[in-house]
């Protein structure tokens, strides 16, 4: 386990204190894949790099199942980062080097003399990470999605039990970024590894993350899993971020609906209730009318879920709604008289 | 060839042998003083970029100490940091001439140029390189040994080009103080006796030595960089 204990982070800037993170306190468990999402400057990068102690806090504590990282010699804590692998946005690998030996980087720092011993590690990361044909190549001849392959393969050299991830996906192209993030969620399942990772895409947390904290101007603002924060984003921050996720909502802003007739409604299902035909069911028993106004039903790491804008009209809606919450359905109101403020 | 047509062209210079010496005298002086220019000037630039500011391990007043003996050393003409060390050579190396006598002042006034050289081209390394490396748990030893100077080897090779190619314009200077070699031929017989023919003819042999010094120094780096 990861927690940070009443963290703070400042830096002097001329002679001033500035602060990049405000106190916070935060738990990421054993074996999630935990999300830092934020604004460029929000402190993210300050954050993820608390963990590893390349950033000192100014003040409390960072425990790594239960050892205090802020008090451990130099030693010990160079000892305490080879179990802690790290990947970053541009990568970072030695340009020097071929692939193999990137790879094996780690291995040597850690005092493995054994070259045969190195090789077959080497050998079993590369085909990990679907490399092993390109193990002599040097770094300026690979592609950007393969580069990381590299830095994941080299983060994971010293079996670590946690994985930061600096903005792993934000140097590639969507379709590079979803091959990397599925090699996260695949190694997260299969080595039980913890994950935390930082990035500026609510689509990145959506898919491999299992909880995620909100981060504005160095305060977490929110966090919670991310079917929560996803579905019922509470801060004005958060809202961006989905709404950048849900382009098809991202254009009505302020009050779209207003010209519609009837009860504005967000019906939001998850996992099995997204398969249940529970709103023609409830329409038909209730006599209520509905008009589908948006939609979309999509996955959150491996939980289906819908979620729909409707209006609602008839004698018994609430009803309607008393049958669709009882049936897992969770029912936000927006109504037209005081149109929702989603910015 | 006969030797002939080369006296018709060189009418003064009647021993060639002389100018083949002077051309070893001079190798073997660029050789030596450029293997321990590099032996002192290496980690003097590590240290110098290392206890810079924003750095691995930053000494503020080290830098500074640094920092300051490598411009004085710098600013001083060769040929007088060559004059003023003249006592300190004869206790080095027990004489204040010839090939021996030349070396300590080439390393001296070379060291401090190469260690800014070194200094600057273990700044190109990405600071992320570096970020990393800390990241794994490597000590800033292992960082020096395994990113910084692998990482750097290009620019580190064309610092040690550009040194050797000041240490020729150095050795020739030093023949004029009695270090021997293709400046003390140039000087003694070019200079002081007429004898333009000398002149020419060492011109020329500099001229080729440092082409040859920059050809090697390009096509090494051109053979790192293509990584």
């Amino acid at each position: 386990m990861i927690r940070f204990q009443d963290v703070h982070k400042s830096y002097r800037v001329d002679g001033r204190e500035v602060p990049a993170l405000q106190t916070f306190s935060l738990d990421i468990a054993d074996g999630e894949v935990f999300g830092i999402i934020g604004h460029s400057g929000a402190g993210k990068s300050t954050l993820i790099r608390l963990i590893n102690l390349l950033e000192r806090p100014s003040g409390g504590r960072i425990l790594i199942d239960d050892v205090d990282m802020t008090a451990l010699s130099e030693a010990k804590l160079r000892q305490q980062r080879q179990r802690i692998g790290m990947i970053f946005q541009h990568f970072n690998l030695l340009a020097s080097q071929t692939v193999a030996e990137n790879v094996a980087f780690p291995l040597r720092l850690a005092g493995e003399g054994d070259a045969a011993a190195i090789r077959k590690r080497v050998d079993e990361l590369l085909a990990r990470v679907g490399l092993s044909a390109h193990a002599d190549k040097y770094p300026s001849q690979l592609s950007g999605g393969q580069k990381q392959r590299v830095g994941i393969a080299r983060a994971l050299a010293n079996r670590p039990s946690i994985l930061l991830c600096d903005e792993a996906t934000s140097a590639l192209d969507p379709q590079t970024t979803a091959s990397v993030l599925e090699l996260l969620a695949e190694i997260n399942r299969e080595l039980k590894l913890t994950i935390v990772l930082i990035t500026h895409e609510m689509d990145v947390v959506r898919r491999v993350c299992d909880r995620v904290a909100v981060l504005d101007a160095g305060r977490i603002v929110e966090s919670g899993s991310v079917a929560d924060v996803f579905l019922h984003p509470r801060h004005a921050t958060t809202r961006r971020f989905v709404n950048e996720a849900l382009p098809e909502e991202a254009a009505g802003e302020q009050a779209p609906y207003a010209h519609v007739e009837g009860r504005i409604l967000r019906l939001s299902f998850r996992g099995e209730a997204t398969w249940t035909p529970a709103l023609g069911r409830v329409a038909r028993d209730t006599g209520v009318d509905f008009n589908i106004l948006a939609g979309r039903i999509d996955r959150i790491k491996d939980l289906p879920y819908g979620q729909l804008t409707l209006a609602m009209q008839g004698e018994r809606v609430d009803d309607a709604l008393a049958s669709l919450r009882q049936a897992g359905i969770e029912i936000e109101e927006i109504t037209a008289s005081s149109p929702e403020n989603r910015s | 060839m006969t030797v002939a047509p080369l006296q018709s062209l060189f009418p003064n210079i009647d021993d060639w042998s002389e100018i083949g010496q002077a051309c070893i005298d001079t190798l073997l002086m660029l050789g030596g003083s450029l293997l321990l220019t590099v032996a002192v000037g290496l980690p003097l630039g590590v240290l110098l970029y290392l206890t810079g500011k924003g750095q691995l391990r930053p000494m503020p007043k080290l830098y500074a100490a640094l920092s300051l003996v490598v411009n004085i050393l710098r600013s001083i003409p060769f040929i007088i940091l060559m004059i003023v060390l003249m006592p300190l050579t004869y206790v080095l190396v027990g004489t204040k001439l010839g090939i021996r006598g030349a070396i300590p002042p080439l390393v001296i006034g070379a060291a401090p140029f190469f260690a800014r050289l070194v200094e600057t081209a273990l700044r190109e390394v990405q600071r992320g390189v570096i970020e990393a490396s800390q990241a794994m748990g490597a000590s800033t030893w292992q960082i020096v040994r395994l990113v910084l100077l692998p990482e750097a080897r290009a620019g580190l090779i064309a610092g040690i080009t550009v040194t050797a190619i000041a240490l020729v314009g150095y050795t020739a200077m030093g023949g004029a103080i009695g270090a021997g070699g293709l400046g003390d031929l140039a000087y003694r017989y070019g200079y002081l006796s007429y004898k333009s023919d000398y002149m020419l003819v060492t011109v020329v042999l500099l001229i080729v030595l440092v082409q040859i010094l920059q050809m090697l120094g390009d096509r090494i780096v051109a053979r790192y960089s293509q990584r």
